[in-house]
């Protein structure tokens, strides 16, 4: 390393993978964890503790399903003793009612919510659950009446894809601050299901010219905020600000990782919290550092101008398509595959012609192992 | 059109700013600078930003945060008032402010 390492900043905590939705585009892994491999309590409050005294300043409570934590109001308490900035990520399904309130005095900072669609059929499509759009709705309304601020993350495919306009609308019924439309990233479960959900080229663009007309008609009304297609860019994103730079994500066992799909990289090793104290994990952990900063990089990475903009894109995903975590993540015009991202679209054009996909999902459920192939 | 329900907020020198209810600023003792935080974002406040947070009580107008400023800074108010009120129109559009 010719830099120094820096503190990191945001943590995403997935406390759980139990989760009443099946949702086939979830980013957590294949390989999901039973209750019973969940860190406990203490475990959490330890890690955390550990975080703030690093420098983390911001927390991501997610999962699978956070809320089914039954300790949750007492890991907020803890994070808001700390001052860490507490973001809890909830499907919003199955709350019982006055927890949110309880989060919001045990000082919960803000809430997202995710809507799988902007109409009932469509929620209970992509997440396999009856009645959840509802639940969903009434979810909104507990979280403004506790007072806090509120962002609407939908996740876009090609089964939402034309319910732009609609989420927007939803958003803004829903009193958010904030919405998040976020096109799917092709890993986890998203990755075994890419030909159900990968999207055609001409509906990505007119869902793009959608979004830039309401994010300036409603500047100052509600912020939105695009997460770009992989497949459709010429740049890669700078995935989690780049490898083990300010951020990194612990999973409900307690193994810290530098994102959320990086156990799918089977030549690093991980450390679980508890063998190893926090602080060490970030600074000598051989996965931590094994794309940390720009030394690991090949051509055409290495001699880019923007190899500190983009820190080389996503790891994974050059594992996934390019078959080399170390490669140029193919989304970038310059990776020698980057045609192959075409390819893999038209492919699943192909693959996936039924105008129901439902059929075509494998849903998200604990114990169903299956490998996903690039 | 349900965004009708809703307006956007326009600076004048009668507003008067506060930090949004889940905009926290607090000093960062790891990194020894002051940190705004907000649900997606850690802002990092340059000397002349932090000063215009700091009169951003919910009390003070923006003229009297002109004032003080002005003071602060021994420049002319009149100098000053674009920059400040042109500050606190983009924050207020990132729903870091409430005007």
């Amino acid at each position: 390393m010719t830099e120094p390492v820096l503190p990191p900043i945001g943590m995403l905590a997935e406390l759980t993978h139990r989760c009443p939705l099946q949702c086939a585009y979830c980013s957590n892994p294949a390989e999901l964890l039973k209750a019973n491999r969940e860190m406990d309590t203490q475990g959490w409050v330890s890690l955390f503790e550990q975080a703030a005294d690093l420098g983390v300043l911001q927390v991501h409570l997610s999962g699978g399903e956070p809320t089914l934590r039954a300790d949750l109001v007492d890991l907020i308490a803890c994070l808001a003793r700390r001052g860490v900035y507490t973001n809890l990520i909830t499907a919003g399904v199955g709350i019982a009612e006055g927890r949110i309130e309880s989060f919001a005095e045990a000082g919960l900072d803000h809430v997202q919510l995710s809507f799988q669609g902007a109409f009932a059929a469509t929620t209970e499509k992509i997440g396999n659950a009856r009645g959840a759009h509802e639940k969903k709705l009434e979810t909104a309304r507990r979280i403004r009446a506790a007072g806090l601020p509120l962002t609407i993350n939908a996740p876009i495919h090609r089964h939402n894809m034309e319910e732009v306009p609609d989420f927007i609308d939803l958003a803004l019924s829903l009193g958010a601050e904030r919405l998040e439309i976020a096109n799917v990233q092709y890993a986890g479960w998203a990755l075994l299901n890419r030909n159900a959900l990968m999207p055609q080229r001409e509906a990505v663009e007119r869902q793009v010219e959608v979004v830039e007309a309401a994010q300036e008609r409603l500047r100052g009304i509600m912020t939105i905020d695009f997460v770009t297609p992989d497949y459709f860019a010429i740049y890669p994103k700078p995935c989690m600000g780049g490898w083990a730079r300010d951020a990194f994500m612990v999973a409900p066992d307690g193994t810290v990782l530098p994102c959320h799909a990086a156990a799918t990289i089977k030549t690093l090793h991980f450390e679980r919290f508890g063998d190893w104290t926090l602080s060490r994990i970030w600074h000598e952990s051989s996965a931590f550092n094994a794309f940390r900063g720009t030394d690991w990089m090949q051509e055409p990475c290495r001699s880019c101008e923007r190899r500190e903009i983009d820190w080389g894109g996503c790891r994974c995903q050059a594992l996934a398509i390019a078959g080399d975590a170390a490669a140029t993540d193919p989304a970038c015009i310059k990776s020698p595959l980057h045609a192959r991202m075409g390819a893999l679209i038209n492919e699943a054009a192909g693959a996936s012609t039924s105008a129901n996909g439902a059929e075509t999902f494998t849903y998200r459920r604990i114990g169903r192992v299956t490998e996903p192939t690039a | 059109m349900i965004e009708t329900a809703r307006a956007r907020s326009l600076v004048s020198m009668q507003s008067k700013p506060i930090l949004k209810r889940h905009v926290r600023l607090q000093y960062d003792r790891v990194r020894e600078a002051w940190a705004l935080l907000s649900p997606e974002r850690v802002f990092w406040p340059n000397e002349v930003s932090l000063d215009i947070l700091r009169l951003c009580d919910g009390r003070q107008t923006v003229a009297e945060m002109i004032a003080s400023l002005g003071d602060q800074y021994g420049a002319d108010e009149a100098e000053i008032a674009p920059d400040v009120t042109g500050f606190l129109q983009e924050w207020s559009d990132k729903f870091l402010v409430t005007l």
